[in-house]
C-alpha cells in the first residue's frame, strides 16, 4: 500500500499536464497508465493549438490554455515540435465570409489577434488552395505540437519532481483508494480521472466516443504553411448525431501533412470506415485539389471523448458521484491538446481552493445535473 | 533496342544501358539520391523496394523508389541538393 | 475490378511454382508482383542475360505455358479476407482491385539489417541489395568489396559480384565454424549443393572467407560522406579493411505483412500453415519464406503444393520433399543464429530508424515498440518498420505491433477507391 497526495488515472496529455501541475506544487503524485503513455486520443489526434469560439466558455478556455502553451514554448524540447504556424479558417462563399467578419470581432473582444483575409490574400498565404474561395480568418497565435512528445515532456517534468508512474490498469478508483490490476493499492486524498473516452471507472461519466479519421502524407515542405480549417468544421463539431466530415489540414514540422477530419457517434469500431474516409478526402480535395497526388503513409482512427454540451468536465466529480475524493479532467472532444495546460491549472486551482484566471464554473461537472445547461450551446 | 538511354541527373545528361534502373544510374554517377531528415546523404540499401532509401524526384514527382523504375529516354531525375565540398 | 479463381501474390520461385501448378491444372490464375519483372530476389531479372538457361529459365517458361496471367509492377497495399486485394501500379499510379476465391501468398523475405556505426553511409548496402542493383545495371567492376553478415546469401552474392569483376576483399560470416559445421556437413550429402559449393569456390578462390568475424564500423572518407574502409573483429582482434563497398546482411526475415493484415495466425515470426500450405484462413495459402526461411527448394515445392491444392489436386506426393526442405531450413536457422555481440554494435548515436533518423540512444530506455514509436517516430516513416523493425526486435526484444493499410505509400486518391472502376491519376509534372 502506498500513499500519495493525488493519484491521477491516465497519462495522456491531460493526465500528464495535471501530474505536472500537482508535482510542481510539491505534492506526492502517482500517475496510472494501463496502456502506453500518450497512446490514446493524445497519440491519435492532430496536435492543434487553436482558439475555438463555438461558445463563450470554449473561447475563454482555449484562449487561456493557448496562452499557457505560448508561455511554455521556449522551454519545450525539440521533440515536441512546437510551431506557431497559425490557423486560417477558410470561407468558401459570401455567407461564410460574413461569419469571418463577425468572428474577427469576437476574437478581437477576447483579446485574441485575428485578421480578415480577402480572397487574394488567402491565395497568397496558401497557394495550394483552389481559386474561387471567398477569404478567411487568420489567427496567427495558433500553433501545432507533436502530442505524444508533449505528454511525455509533461510526464517527465512530473517525474523529475518525484511523481511515480505505474504502468498498470486501474481496476477501481474510489473513496481515496486506487487498486491496480496487479493488486497494488494506492491511497490518496484526491483521485483525478483523466481517462479519455474509457469510462469503466465511473459509469456515470456522461462521455461518448466520437470516432475520427486521420491521414498522414510523405514530406512536402512548403505545400502548406498554416493549419487550415473550413468554417463548416464547427457545423460538423456541433452535430450530436450523424456522421460528418469537415476539411482540416495541418503542416507538421517534418513537412508531412496531417489531414482530417471526421466525426461519428455510436461507433466503437477501431477499423477504418472506407466510405467515410473517402468522403473526408473528397471534402479535402474541394479545398486543395493538389492533395490527390500526394503520397499517403498511414491512415488511422481515434476516439475523442465528447460531452453533450461540448465543454469538458474540470473539477470535483460532485453531481456525477458522491465520492468526495474524485476529481475529473475529462471530455475534451477535439480540444484535448489545446486545453490540457489550462484544464490542469483550473483543476489545481479547484483542488487548492484558489481563484482561477478565468471563470471555472462552465466546466464544473455538477452542471451535468441541470438539464437547462445542457441545451445552452 | 537503342544502344543507350539518356537520362538527366540534376540537369546533367547520363547515358546508361537499356534495362538500367534509376537507382543503378545514380550509383553509376556516384550521386547519393536523397538527403535524410537530419541532413545525411543516402544511397540505396535493400535494392528491392522496401527501404525507401533510394527515393528521388523522377519526372517532377518526389518520393519515387528509383530501384523500381527503369531509365527511360528524356527522364529527369533530381536528388536532394547538397554540397559535398569537392 | 478483376476476378481470379486463384490469386498469387509474389512472382518469386514460390509464386511461380504455385501459379504454374494451379494454372496447369485448370485454375484461372493471376499473379501479382511488385517488381519490374517476375523472379523475386533470387531469380531477379538481370540486365546481363542469364548464361545458365537453368532452373530459372525452365520455371519461367513453364509459367508462360501454364496460362497464368502475370502482372508485374503491382504493389498490394490493401487486402481483405473476404476476397479483395487492391494494388498500386508504381509507374502509372493506377489503382486496381482484384477479387479472389483462393489466395496464395508467396511474398518472400527481405534482408535483416542490424545497425552498426557508419551503416548509413553511401557505399554500405545490403548484400542482396547490391546484387539486385548490379542486376539492375550497376557495375562493380574494379571495386573492392567487403561482404559481411550471416547466411548462405553472402557467398552467392560474393560470387555474383566477383563475376562482375569486383575484387572481393573478404567474406565475413559471424557464425563460428563450430556452429556452421553440422549444416555444412548436411550440405555435403547433397550432390547439387556440393556442385554449387564448388562453383563458389572457383569464383572466389582468392577470397578469404572468415568465420566468427563481423563488421563493427563502416569508416567514412575525409568528407564524411562516403565509405573508405570497414573495421572488422573476430571478438579479440580488430583490424581495418579498406574497401569501396560494404555489402552486408544478417540472413532473412519473412514478409508477412499481407498475411498479418488478413488476420492469418503467425507462429513466432512466420505464417502458420498446414501440410497443404493452408493458413488459419480457409481460402488463404502461404508458400515459401514467409512460412520459414528455408531457401529455393522449399519455396518451389511449397509453391507447387499450394498451387495443386488450390486447383483441387492432391499434393501428398510432394510432402516428403517439403519436409526435407523444411528440415534444411531449420538447420540453417541453427547454423546462422546471431551472436550476442551483435546487440552491442550500435553506439548511442548510431541510427536505428533510417526513415526518421532515430538513434539507438533515443530508443534504449523506452518501454516497448508502441512507446518507442510514439515518442521517437521510429517506424513511422515510409518503410513502415520493415528495416528498423527487425533491428529493434534484435536489439531490444520488442516485436513491432499491428500492420495497417495502406501497406505501402499510395496517392491519397487511392484511399478513395473501393469497388469503383479504376482511374488514372496523373502523377507527372506537379506544382508540389
Amino acid at each position: 500500500m502506498q500513499r500519495f497526495d493525488v493519484v491521477i488515472v491516465g497519462a495522456g496529455i491531460v493526465g500528464s499536464a495535471v501530474a505536472r501541475e500537482c508535482a510542481l506544487t510539491g505534492w506526492r503524485v502517482a500517475v496510472i497508465e494501463g496502456a502506453t503513455p500518450g497512446g490514446g486520443a493524445t497519440g491519435a489526434g492532430m496536435g492543434h493549438l487553436v482558439v475555438m469560439d463555438d461558445s463563450p466558455a470554449q473561447l475563454a478556455l482555449t484562449a487561456y490554455s493557448r496562452s499557457l502553451w505560448q508561455q511554455q514554448s521556449p522551454g519545450l524540447p525539440k521533440s515536441v515540435e512546437y510551431e506557431c504556424c497559425g490557423t486560417i479558417w477558410v470561407a468558401a462563399d459570401d455567407e461564410e465570409m460574413a461569419d469571418v467578419h463577425s468572428r474577427q470581432r469576437i476574437y478581437d473582444n477576447a483579446g485574441v489577434p485575428a485578421q480578415v483575409l480577402t480572397a487574394a490574400e488567402l491565395a497568397q498565404q496558401e497557394p495550394n488552395l483552389r481559386t474561387g474561395l471567398a477569404g478567411g480568418l487568420l489567427v496567427p497565435g495558433d500553433g501545432v505540437v507533436y502530442p505524444p512528445a508533449a505528454a511525455g515532456f509533461y510526464l517527465a517534468q512530473a517525474q523529475a519532481q518525484g511523481a511515480v508512474v505505474f504502468l498498470a490498469r486501474a481496476a477501481s478508483a474510489a473513496h481515496g483508494e486506487v487498486v491496480l490490476s496487479d493488486g497494488t493499492r494506492l491511497i490518496a486524498d484526491r483521485i483525478v480521472l483523466a481517462v479519455g473516452a474509457e469510462c469503466d471507472l465511473l459509469p456515470s461519466l456522461p462521455i461518448q466516443k466520437r470516432k475520427g479519421h486521420l491521414v498522414i502524407t510523405e514530406r512536402y515542405p512548403g505545400f502548406l504553411r498554416h493549419q487550415l480549417v473550413e468554417l463548416g468544421y464547427l457545423k460538423s463539431a456541433h452535430k450530436v448525431t450523424d456522421d460528418s466530415v469537415a476539411f482540416n489540414i495541418q503542416p507538421r514540422q517534418t513537412g508531412q501533412l496531417l489531414l482530417g477530419s471526421s466525426r461519428q457517434y455510436g461507433n466503437e469500431d477501431r477499423e477504418i470506415d472506407a466510405d467515410l474516409l473517402r468522403q473526408m478526402i473528397e471534402r479535402a480535395k474541394e479545398y486543395m485539389p493538389g492533395l490527390e497526388r500526394l503520397s499517403v503513409l498511414r491512415a488511422w482512427t481515434g476516439f475523442r471523448a465528447a460531452t453533450a454540451d461540448k465543454l469538458p468536465l474540470i473539477g470535483p466529480a460532485t453531481g456525477l458521484s458522491d465520492d468526495p475524493s474524485l476529481w475529473l479532467a475529462a471530455g475534451f472532444e477535439g480540444l484535448g491538446i489545446t486545453n490540457a495546460p489550462g484544464a490542469a491549472r483550473l483543476l489545481m486551482d479547484a483542488m487548492l481552493g484558489r481563484e482561477s484566471a478565468i471563470d471555472a464554473e462552465p466546466y464544473l461537472p455538477v452542471r451535468m445535473l441541470e438539464p437547462a445547461r445542457l441545451s445552452h450551446a | 533496342m537503342p544502344e543507350y538511354v539518356s537520362v538527366s541527373i540534376n540537369g546533367v545528361p547520363n547515358r546508361v544501358a537499356p534495362g538500367t534502373t534509376v537507382a543503378a544510374a545514380l550509383l553509376l554517377a556516384a550521386q547519393p539520391n536523397r538527403i535524410s531528415v537530419t541532413g545525411q546523404p543516402r544511397s540505396p540499401l535493400c535494392g528491392m523496394g522496401i527501404c525507401f532509401e533510394c527515393c528521388a524526384v523522377v519526372n517532377g514527382v518526389p518520393h519515387r523508389r528509383t530501384c523500381q523504375i527503369l531509365c527511360e529516354p528524356n527522364m529527369t531525375v533530381e536528388t536532394d541538393p547538397m554540397e559535398f565540398g569537392k | 475490378m478483376t476476378r481470379a479463381e486463384v490469386l498469387v501474390i509474389g512472382a518469386g520461385p514460390a509464386g511461380i511454382a504455385a501459379a504454374t501448378a494451379a494454372a496447369t491444372n485448370g485454375s484461372e490464375v493471376i499473379v501479382l508482383d511488385d517488381n519490374l519483372a517476375p523472379g523475386g530476389q533470387i531469380w531477379r531479372e538481370s540486365i546481363a542475360p542469364a548464361s545458365d538457361g537453368g532452373p530459372r529459365q525452365r520455371a519461367l517458361d513453364a509459367l508462360r505455358r501454364s496460362g497464368a496471367q502475370v502482372l508485374p509492377g503491382r504493389s498490394v497495399f490493401s487486402a481483405e479476407a473476404s476476397g479483395v486485394v487492391q494494388t498500386l501500379e508504381e509507374t502509372t499510379s493506377r489503382v486496381e482491385e482484384f477479387r479472389f476465391d483462393k489466395l496464395i501468398l508467396a511474398t518472400g523475405a527481405r534482408e535483416r539489417f542490424l545497425p552498426f556505426p557508419g551503416w548509413t553511409l553511401p557505399g554500405v548496402l545490403g548484400a542482396g541489395g547490391l546484387q539486385a542493383l548490379v542486376r539492375g545495371g550497376y557495375s562493380v567492376a574494379g571495386k573492392r568489396i567487403v561482404v559481411a553478415g550471416t547466411g548462405p546469401l553472402l557467398l552467392a552474392v560474393a560470387a555474383h559480384l566477383a563475376a562482375d569483376r569486383a575484387t572481393i576483399a573478404t567474406v565475413l560470416e559471424q557464425a563460428s565454424l563450430q556452429q556452421l559445421t553440422p549444416f555444412v556437413l548436411s550440405l555435403l550429402r547433397d550432390p547439387a549443393k556440393l556442385m554449387q559449393g564448388a562453383s563458389y569456390r572457383r569464383k572466389l578462390w582468392r577470397t578469404p572467407y572468415r568465420t566468427g568475424c563481423w563488421v563493427v564500423e563502416a569508416v567514412a572518407a575525409g568528407n564524411g560522406h562516403s565509405l573508405t574502409a570497414a573495421r572488422i573483429t573476430d571478438g579479440s582482434t580488430t583490424w581495418t579493411e579498406p574497401c569501396d563497398l560494404l555489402a552486408f546482411g544478417y540472413h532473412l526475415v519473412p514478409n508477412t505483412q499481407i498475411a498479418e493484415l488478413l488476420g492469418c495466425t503467425l507462429r513466432g515470426s512466420f505464417v502458420e500453415v498446414d501440410a497443404s500450405q493452408r493458413t488459419s484462413l480457409a481460402n488463404v495459402f502461404c508458400a515459401g519464406e514467409p512460412t520459414g526461411i528455408a531457401g529455393l527448394e522449399a519455396a518451389l515445392v511449397q509453391g507447387e503444393i499450394a498451387g495443386l491444392v488450390c486447383a483441387g489436386r492432391p499434393a501428398t506426393a510432394l510432402h516428403k520433399r517439403a519436409a526435407a526442405a523444411r528440415a534444411l531450413g531449420l538447420r540453417m536457422e541453427k547454423a546462422f543464429a546471431l551472436r550476442n555481440e551483435l546487440r552491442s554494435l550500435p553506439h548511442a548515436d548510431t541510427l536505428v530508424c533510417r526513415c526518421e533518423d532515430v538513434p539507438f540512444g533515443d530508443l534504449e530506455f523506452r518501454t516497448g515498440w508502441t512507446d518507442a514509436k510514439l515518442q521517437t517516430r521510429c517506424g513511422m516513416g515510409p518503410c513502415q518498420g520493415r528495416v528498423c523493425g527487425p533491428a529493434v526486435e534484435h536489439l531490444l526484444g520488442w516485436r513491432p505491433v499491428s500492420v495497417r493499410q495502406p501497406l505501402s505509400p499510395v496517392p491519397l486518391e487511392a484511399l478513395c477507391m473501393h469497388g469503383e472502376t479504376t482511374e488514372v491519376i496523373h502523377r507527372d509534372q506537379g506544382s508540389i
